[in-house]
């Protein structure tokens, strides 16, 4: 048997508990309550809130107008009123402005058949403008928009495109449902970003544990013979993130710092390729996505269908409650998400799945001293030493900590989860990270 | 024996050679310091905190020596004394007027008056707190209780209590601002040294809000200004605050207060 690929440094091997939901075809969610879209879903700049309370909106609307080079627009997801614009607080603990929607009036993209729209002879800038005023960022979890990674300088070549199939995040099923059920969609794509992108070649990264999507996605792409390679993935997290899967397919890595372009290549998640499909063949703003309601404490684990802005705690009721164990709501992965406080909480569009973990799943220790014993290093992918980082942190030394690369930590959590000692690394990660930007702007 | 006598003898002579040769190069070889900026270095109280904004004492006496800063008073530990030394020796008139200031924690919700909305469960540091929904209670403009301020305070003023909040020792306070820097949330704020009472509260929130959220927070109700008009009460925001510019009676104001969140200083 032919070894699969994967990158070489650091990495672990979190049971991957996919079974609960990886049978389960996407649902639509139901619309129950008042929908809350906030303004700030996105990394960069918050979009600018355009309504008012009081105002009607429809569905598809333009409500919050991209402020900047780095943000996205943002669409009403639902036709109703706009009951009020407030402060909430994310899942990730920060605060944003959003839009409160009362919903009602009918669905008028709901359901309707919509003459695909023929793009071949649209040019590439308006594919791109497209892309930018359907306010599509990277759905992966990151949710960097995507018309600024789109956004290739004239003098840079891209040699490859890696399409992300990976889904390393344990529970999370939401893109190999995607990839299983909207394989042609995802070619039809491709072809979009190719003509954008003009890439020498296209790979599309897939986990070992998905054997039946890229079974499929092999065969289509035989069928269409465009070149397309499917590069199944050994199972190891964090494969998904991009430099890690870059690494992993075409075995470059991205120095420190800079982005995947800098070697010529894009790094871009199935859900984003589908998102971009609909968006230019359908006109369709992004205003759902799929996402995976699992874990243990959820009675009924499914992959959901959902506006944006629905609340958890709707879609919670809607995979049948939680069960009497459940003591933790997750947003996102169980390594990267955030535990979250309130059920009000809406989905953004960077919202992968919703866990409700039980005690047994957490399995959180006491914290004791650092043992010294270096396992945190031997699990970081990008090379970092998080037990001498933490120290430094600890005693304020950000200065210290930022020359030995503190910045290119993104927060994986292998350290995290393999260390005896249950040292919150990740956590002091970001409050160093915090803290170092915070002197910056200081001085 | 013999061995060690000529050990004595070479390092006593090497000793010699060097003491002589350090006397001759210091007196010849001397950088002039100027007796002024001597005279400032020694002016400075040599805390060495930080909050005229330089590295420590000395830096700052060679910035006014050389006439980067013209701002005299920006040593708050060193008070009007300092001040006025060093006006003397820059031969320039000071106002000696300001009274010395001391930082106050504005917030008497403790754990058995606050409600909180979590159980915060990470580092136990202030601005990680404060990055996971601006805290774990209910009131968004409270302290915290991790105590950000007891690590950089330099004079150990600051002490925590057993309610989770954290008090200033205001003998102990040289006034350098350190805390209310740190503090993300703000809630440290530097009075004069001779005010009597403070509003232990920073909400800003309206007054339903503050009340669910807390039991001795500020409801902005206005009773401390009906009762004692001559105290200087001020209601912004739903928030009382003192002008300790007015000096006048505010007993009556501390008694009726509805949330009991007037405290005396002392």
């Amino acid at each position: 048997m032919k070894s699969l690929k994967t990158f070489s440094k650091g990495g672990i091997h979190p049971g991957d508990c996919k079974e609960l939901t990886n049978k389960e075809a996407v649902k639509n969610a139901a619309i129950k309550s008042t929908l809350i879209v906030p303004m700030s879903q996105h990394i960069g700049a918050p979009s600018e809130c355009l309504v008012n309370p009081g105002d009607e909106v429809k569905e598809g609307m333009l409500i919050g107008k991209a402020a900047g080079f780095i943000s996205a627009n943002i669409h009403s997801p639902a036709p109703g009123v706009v009951k009020e614009v407030t402060d909430i607080f994310l899942a990730s603990g920060a605060k944003s402005k959003a839009v409160v929607i009362e919903p009602s009036g009918e669905f008028d993209q709901l359901g309707k058949i919509v003459t695909p729209i023929d793009w071949t002879g649209m040019s590439i800038k308006e594919l791109q403008d497209k892309i930018l005023e359907s306010g599509i960022v990277g759905l992966g979890g990151a949710a960097f928009p995507s018309n600024v990674k789109f956004t290739i300088p004239s003098d840079a070549k891209i040699e490859s495109l890696v399409i992300n199939g990976v889904e390393c995040e344990p529970y999370l099923t939401a893109d190999h449902r995607l990839m299983l059920e909207k394989t042609e969609e995802i070619f039809k794509g491709l072809e979009i970003l190719s003509k954008i992108l003009s890439p020498e070649k296209i790979y599309i990264g897939i986990e070992a544990n998905k054997p039946d999507a890229i079974e499929k996605m092999e065969k289509l792409a035989l069928e269409k013979g465009t070149g397309i390679e499917i590069v199944p993935l050994k199972l190891k997290y964090p494969q998904g993130d991009e430099k890690q899967l870059l690494k992993a397919v075409i075995d470059k890595e991205v120095p420190s710092g800079k982005l995947p372009l800098h070697i010529g290549a894009v790094v871009t998640n199935v859900g984003t390729v589908f998102a971009i499909y609909e968006a230019i063949v359908f006109g369709k703003p992004l205003i759902e996505r799929i996402v995976t309601v699992s874990g243990k404490g959820i009675k009924k684990p499914s992959n959901l269908k959902v506006r944006i802005g629905t609340k958890v705690g709707d879609l919670i009721e809607d995979c049948g409650g939680l069960t009497d164990d459940a003591v933790s709501i997750v947003m996102g992965g169980p390594m990267m998400g955030f535990s979250m406080v309130s059920l009000d909480t809406p989905v953004t569009k960077g919202t992968s799945g919703i866990l409700a973990l039980t005690q047994k799943e957490i399995c959180k220790g006491k914290e004791t001293a650092c043992l010294m014993c270096g396992r945190c290093v031997k699990a970081c992918p990008i090379g970092l030493m998080p037990t001498r980082l933490y120290k430094k942190i600890a005693y304020r030394m950000y200065e210290e900590a930022m020359r030995m690369n503190l910045m290119d930590c993104k927060e994986c959590g292998c350290c995290g989860y393999v260390c005896p000692a249950n040292v919150p690394l990740v956590q002091g990660f970001r409050l160093g990270k915090k803290m170092a930007n915070k002197q910056k702007v200081k001085s | 024996m013999i061995t060690i006598l000529y050990a004595f003898i070479s390092i006593t002579l090497l000793g010699a050679f060097f003491g002589i040769g350090l006397a001759i190069a210091g007196k010849y070889l001397a950088v002039k310091k100027d007796e002024k900026l001597y005279k400032l270095e020694r002016a400075l109280p040599g805390v060495n905190c930080g909050a005229c904004g330089f590295p420590g004492c000395s830096q700052y006496a060679d910035a006014i020596f050389e006439g980067k800063v013209t701002e005299l008073s920006l040593c708050p530990p060193g008070g009007p004394e300092t001040l006025a030394k060093l006006g003397e020796i820059m031969g320039v008139v000071v106002d000696l007027t300001k009274e010395k200031e001391i930082a106050q924690v504005h917030c008497c919700g403790g754990k058995d008056s606050a409600v909180y909305a979590f159980n915060y469960e990470g580092i136990p540091d202030c601005n990680a707190a404060y990055s996971m929904y601006q805290g774990n209670k209910v009131c968004k403009y409270g302290c915290l209780g991790f105590g950000n301020c007891i690590t950089v305070c330099p004079t150990n003023a600051i002490v925590s209590t057993d309610q989770e909040l954290v008090r200033v020792i205001e003998s102990k306070c040289i006034s350098c601002a350190k805390c209310v820097v740190e503090c993300p949330v703000g809630v440290i704020k530097m009075i004069p040294v001779s005010a009597d009472y403070i509003v232990s509260c920073n909400s800003n929130d309206k007054g339903a809000a503050t009340k669910k959220a807390c039991k001795v927070g500020c409801i902005g109700c206005k009773i401390c200004d009906k009762k004692s008009p001559e105290g200087g009460f001020k209601i912004d925001n739903f928030l009382a605050t003192i002008d300790y510019s007015i000096k006048g009676e505010r007993v009556s104001a501390v008694e009726a207060c509805p949330s009991k969140c007037i405290l005396p200083t002392k």
